[in-house]
């Protein structure tokens, strides 16, 4: 395991800039994940690391030393790709056992069955060492993708939405799965996901991405409760966080040059008002554990979370008080409040 | 306007059993979602209503009327299949337009009904252009509107918005609930996505195996599920089961699990044997020194507001979601407190529950 580097790195595909001056540490044992919607970068971050694009300009560094033009297979990383590739004629032994009989790293075979049994231990595919590959369920094939990367030990493992072919559940449980083999191997991983659920629940930091460029990274709580801007604040929150002029709601304790409020549902407090009030509930959707409440006020929409059984449904004036939301200035950016 | 009946419905394909003896009512003007996972018999279930399939035993009657082996084009019903098959050489109002000129309708009054879908469905504003250059959402809608337009008793929905993405799936969520809002009309909503059903459904019916498992209110069926696949199926993450040996006695609000007595919401029914399982949902688990139940820290999950910190018991993996405030570290021992009306016992061996239900919930 080692310290992985970018240094302002850029690619360009024809026109367009597709990573732009990108500058990125990883620590040795770090599972950063890079979250943003789709062509933000992400996945040409993780290429550019894996050699599998050529970066135009910048370095990239493994374990102190410059790979930026060196070949994939000279560079000491795993790839894990979104759609499991596993060779269906042979067993899940076999394939985990692949990359370990590979020519260039050949390991001896006695070496190689402890390994392989190591990490179908590790993955809880034990029983299913001697099953044909196509013999398996969605979970497990994906287990197995995962397990062939982790026999080896590279100095860093690269992983492409490894789980957003799996259904809903599955995923669930594989995050979780994968955190805490993350943390028995001390494995360094750079994962790119756009599922903001998949970023907090796993990551040691998360780099929000946008239009090529790493604009905040920091530990899940950073992210979320101090977002240097309005687009990284809506990256992460269910339901997203709510966005909307100063002036449609008076925040007591707005600092100077907020132009724009972020609240949360921690940050709004609704109660039921009399027939006066200016908000109103449009819609109560209960999702069981929560509901989410529709509030319209002077034409726009806020959504927040209320307890399931709150005595609230469609057509109620209500309230909003605001506590402690976020504020932004004309730029989007985030200012503090007034201590 | 139109209320649906389905009396002891079955399907069979050859050995295949796909729906077995359903029976529930879709009340006029509802939006009722029938939710399980693939293979569960629920587009079937969908496709008997339409007319699509004949079944091989039960009734389906519309407005009190028998219509088990009406063609489907005589059922006044409208099935909304994958959203987005538009014609692209049309523009939006031939679109719309289309299934009324099939019927033979007079051009005078094609017009004014497309007019309204259109307003309905807000893409008044479109009517002139062409479909291909339309966003998504957009298309969607047009593809609404062509089934409204007839103005039929119910529409049948097939997983309308299962190839969207999830962002997108959730705004058009949003959307079809409050069209319903305004035309109201029964409306069949087939899914396999959870969050679906709860976000729209009036009622839920949950299917699995062929059999409808529990019908009710989306805040039934998630607060008093009648069975441990229902609680399972429902919920993210799902309900905690708990699986101890001991004894329900009818009418007990207590059980032993092992050395600690908790408190149940209800009186049993007698079980059927001496596997038992509690089941809690994640919200309803709380930290607590005094308690005497308790576990290892395995994992941590930080949601931001909230957190899900999954800890190992001798009953097995109890998630509990509890705010992200609360300072919890991996390897740490906890002890945990449930919250007791909101405790679900369930017979082990039938993996149904065994707590007299407090009624609105519905055996299948």
């Amino acid at each position: 395991m080692a310290e992985v580097s970018l240094v302002s790195v850029t690619k360009r595909f024809q026109t367009v800039t597709a990573v732009d001056r990108l500058s990125l540490d990883i620590a040795d044992g770090e599972l950063v994940v890079l979250l943003g919607p789709t062509g933000a970068g992400k996945t040409t971050t993780l290429r550019l690391i894996a050699g599998l694009e050529q970066a135009d300009a910048g370095m990239v560094r493994i374990d102190g030393h410059d790979v930026t033009r060196m070949p994939p297979a000279a560079r000491d990383i795993a790839f894990v790709f979104q759609q499991y590739s596993l060779y269906p004629h042979l067993t899940v032994y076999d394939n985990l056992a692949f990359p370990l009989r590979a020519p260039a790293r050949r390991r001896p075979e006695a070496e190689i069955a402890k390994r392989v049994r190591e990490i179908a231990a590790l993955l809880r595919i034990e029983d299913k060492l001697q099953n044909r590959a196509t013999r398996l369920s969605g979970g497990e094939m994906q287990r197995v993708a995962i397990g062939r990367a982790l026999v080896r030990r590279p100095a860093i493992y690269l992983m492409d939405e490894p789980l957003s072919s799996l259904d809903a559940k599955l995923r669930a449980e594989l995050r979780l799965e994968l955190k805490r083999i993350q943390s028995e191997l001390g494995a360094t991983i750079l994962y790119v996901t756009h599922d903001q659920v998949e970023a907090m629940t796993m990551a040691s930091r998360i780099g929000i991405m946008s239009e090529g460029r790493l604009v905040q990274i920091g530990t899940p709580r950073e992210i979320y409760e101090r977002p240097h801007s309005a687009y990284v604040a809506s990256r992460l929150g269910t339901p997203a966080i709510n966005l909307f002029p100063a002036e449609l709601i008076v925040a007591p304790g707005a600092p100077a040059g907020t132009r724009t409020i972020g609240a949360r549902t921690e940050h709004l407090r609704i109660r039921p008002a009399n027939g006066g009030a200016r908000a109103r509930v449009r819609r109560v959707e209960h999702l069981g554990d929560q509901s989410h409440v529709h509030v319209e006020i002077d034409g726009r929409a806020l959504v927040t979370l209320a307890d399931p059984h709150a005595p609230l449904a469609a057509g109620d004036a209500v309230s909003i008080d605001l506590v402690n939301p976020i504020y932004f200035d004309g730029e989007g950016r985030r200012i503090e409040a007034a201590p | 306007m139109a209320e649906i009946r389905i009396e002891q419905l079955s399907r069979r394909f050859g050995d295949f059993v796909a729906v077995e003896g359903s029976s529930f009512t879709i009340e006029d003007g509802s939006f009722f979602v029938m939710l399980g996972p693939s293979g569960c018999g629920k587009t079937t279930t969908l496709r008997m209503i339409a007319g699509l399939e004949l079944p091989t035993g039960g009734r389906i009657l519309l407005d009190g009327e028998d219509i088990t082996l009406r063609r489907a084009a005589e059922r006044d019903i409208a099935f909304v299949f994958q959203l987005f098959a538009l014609y692209p050489h049309m523009n939006v109002r031939q679109n719309i337009a289309f299934p009324l000129k099939c019927q033979g309708m007079p051009r005078a009054e094609i017009r004014p009904r497309v007019e309204e879908a259109a307003r309905l469905l807000r893409i008044d504003h479109l009517l002139g252009r062409r479909v291909s250059g339309l966003s998504g959402g957009d298309r969607q809608r047009v593809a609404l509107g062509r089934a409204i337009v007839r103005r039929p008793k119910a529409f049948l929905m097939d997983e309308p918005l299962g190839a969207l993405d999830a962002e997108f799936r959730r705004l058009m969520c949003g959307e079809l609930r409050e069209l319903h809002d305004r035309i109201d009309a029964t409306t069949v909503y087939v899914t396999h996505d959870q969050l679906e059903a709860m976000a729209m459904a009036d009622r839920i019916a949950i299917m699995n195996q062929g059999r409808v498992e529990q019908v009710g209110t989306p805040q039934e069926i998630y607060d008093r599920p009648t069975s441990m696949f229902v609680a399972d199926f429902i919920g993210s993450p799902p309900m905690n089961f708990l699986a101890f040996e001991g004894e329900a006695r009818p009418g007990d609000c207590r059980v032993r699990l092992g050395d600690i007595d908790v408190a149940i919401p209800e009186p049993c029914e007698r079980s059927s044997g001496a596997a038992l399982a509690l089941g809690v949902r994640p919200e309803h688990v709380a930290f607590d020194d005094s308690s005497a139940l308790r576990g290892t820290v395995f994992g941590i999950e930080y949601l931001g507001t909230t957190q899900v910190v999954t800890v190992s018991t001798a009953y097995g993996p109890v998630k509990a979601r509890i705010s992200s405030g609360v300072k919890a570290q991996i390897g740490e021992i906890v002890g945990l407190r449930f919250r007791t009306e909101a405790l679900v016992l369930f017979d082990g061996a039938t993996r149904r529950s065994i707590a007299a239900t407090r009624g609105g919930g519905f055996h299948g």
